[in-house]
């Protein structure tokens, strides 16, 4: 009876999970295979072929963006982990100060630095260097999502790092192993977790991004983002805007499988569909 | 063994800390400036933060984000203690699974995926009840609210698995009705989950410019959504302004939630040293 009771309390949840999360994706589903008068059609699903290279170009600078992101955090979480109290405070505090600061407005900051009239030109000019164009380009874009999502793959790496036992290393190192073997025999597997969430927290943010291409891309290119937020904020394309997005969502699915495979199966953490 | 810091780390602390403040110092400084210009300076004035005072949509949209946040991180705490309570009590380990596996979507699936769902559930209702002007603040608050509630719940059901379950029963069995064993002995227990749930929620709310811009109407303007408005033309520095004095709120409010934090802890360490000598 009281078991019962206890378990009655999650229904309002339930129910508000059903129609606020699970209907809308059934909506997206519905709106990719209709046209404009509600018609069933395949038309906007097969579309999907001429967007092929922004999504695979998406994917990739994601992909490029995650990895720089990974390199660069590895090192800076190991260091982090082994300071002391304070230290680690401190640094804590510096990298989520800039992260509580909105995307937009690190975007749009990140933005005049790299102006063609920027402040790295205008420095590159005073000492008589010659000027480098880097706004409206992929490597501007990719930069901006290194600049702005870097915190969340830092921060789980930290995290997993702060708790492996020193005294595996010292174990290690006593059993005859140099500092590399230490690295990739001990520390590298123990962090491996850590590297999974920080992969999912870069990637699929930078994949899906609309507003970092837009400013730092200009119209030079788009991305799948791009593409999606103009069918429903300029077009009014819903249903070629669902099929897009289904695309998108099925994606960072199969990105998920596999990098479930690295983290194990948690009993509640549940899978993802 | 904690090491200090060699100096090849240090530089290589000192990077990237210069690569992540270099955009935010440059904004700060240029937001002094006394030309409309981004890029070149002329002298230094506060005619910038002057104007922002003077701009009654900017402060407008500010209270609504402020509005929006407590209210929706308020809702989703309460609806989400529940659900953690009642998904920590599910027997079928199928039903909890497929229960977390929903919670995990809005966390997992990209933020533009959950913001287009959510509209098209909004415009396709609004079209059936035949209301023209459904996007506003409520389906703001009901966005917020879904995207808090995996947050909450993920923070608080570690808190119930940690907590004795005997003690609830205990309670009970000394003359608690289940209401107050549940208010007096879980609600305290799994306390810090629930408080750290609420923070998370508010400075989502607070942040979320994706969702909110596909789920708002023309009534009802949220402080990011002021931001890429202003964004889109060309920029006059009133909106570093605005973003300096944002960095400088919550400077300041780490510092205070540090400090705290540390004054506790030493507060904590003081309480255990008396306690070891005596």
């Amino acid at each position: 009876m009281k078991k019962i009771s206890k378990q009655f309390v999650a229904s309002p949840y339930l129910v508000w999970a059903i129609v606020f999360i699970v209907v809308p994706l059934f909506f997206v589903l519905y709106y990719s295979v209709t046209d404009a008068n509600g018609n069933f059609t395949f038309e906007h699903i097969l579309d999907i072929v001429k967007y092929k290279d922004i999504m695979l170009n998406s994917i990739w600078l994601g992909f490029i963006a995650t990895v720089i992101s990974l390199v660069i955090s590895y090192p800076l979480a190991y260091i982090m982990a082994r300071s002391s109290a304070n230290v680690q405070r401190t640094m804590m505090i510096l990298v989520m100060l800039p992260m509580w600061m909105n995307l937009l407005i690190r975007t749009y900051s990140l933005m005049i630095l790299l102006q063609d009239t920027g402040i790295i030109n205008s420095v590159l000019s005073f000492l008589k260097l010659p000027n480098v164009h880097m706004i409206n380009t992929q490597g501007a874009v990719v930069l901006g999502m290194v600049y702005n999502y870097i915190p969340y793959m830092l921060l789980p790496l930290y995290s997993i790092m702060a708790k492996i036992d020193h005294g595996l290393i010292e174990a290690a190192e006593d059993l005859g192993a140099n500092k590399l073997k230490v690295i990739s025999k001990v520390i590298f597997p123990l962090s491996l977790p850590g590297i999974a969430s920080g992969f999912t927290m870069v990637f699929v943010p930078s994949v899906s991004t609309f507003y970092i291409s837009k400013k730092l891309g200009g119209n030079a290119f788009s991305l799948i983002g791009d593409v999606i937020e103009m069918q429903f904020k300029a077009s009014n394309n819903y249903n070629l805007g669902s099929a897009l997005s289904l695309v998108l969502m099925f994606m960072i699915i199969i990105c998920m499988a596999v990098m479930n495979r690295f983290t194990g199966d948690d009993d509640d953490g549940g899978v993802l569909i | 063994m904690k090491r200090k810091m060699s100096p090849m780390s240090k530089l290589y602390v000192a990077l990237i800390f210069l690569f992540l403040y270099a955009p935010i110092i440059v904004m700060i400084v240029f937001s002094f400036n006394d030309s409309a210009s981004t890029s070149v300076m002329r002298g230094v004035s506060l005619r910038w933060y002057k104007s922002l005072l003077n701009d009654s949509a900017t402060i407008q949209s500010l209270y609504n984000t402020l509005i929006l946040a407590v209210t929706s991180s308020l809702s989703a705490t309460v609806m989400g203690t529940a659900a953690a309570v009642g998904i920590n009590s599910f027997r079928k380990k199928w039903v909890r699974k497929t229960t977390m596996s929903v919670t995990n979507i809005p966390m997992m699936n990209p933020e533009i995926v959950t913001g287009i769902s959510m509209m098209l559930l909004f415009v396709s209702v609004a079209k059936l009840v035949g209301v023209t002007d459904a996007l506003g603040f409520w389906t703001m608050l009901i966005a917020h609210i879904t995207f808090n509630l995996p947050y909450v719940i993920l923070s608080v059901l570690p808190k119930l698995r940690q907590m004795d379950p005997h003690l609830p029963e205990a309670a009970m069995d000394l003359g608690c009705t289940p209401l107050q064993a549940f208010f007096k002995v879980t609600i305290p227990s799994i306390s810090t989950g629930i408080v750290s749930g609420m923070m998370m929620s508010f400075t989502l709310s607070l942040d979320d410019f994706v969702i909110s811009y596909f789920t708002q109407g023309p009534t009802f303007e949220t402080l990011p959504i002021r931001i890429f408005s202003m964004t889109k033309k060309r920029v006059t520095p009133d909106m570093y302004a605005l973003s300096t004095l944002i960095f400088v709120a919550i400077l300041f409010l780490l510092i205070l939630l540090n400090v705290s934090q540390v004054r506790g802890e030493k507060r904590l360490k003081n309480k255990l040293d008396k306690g070891a000598k005596q």
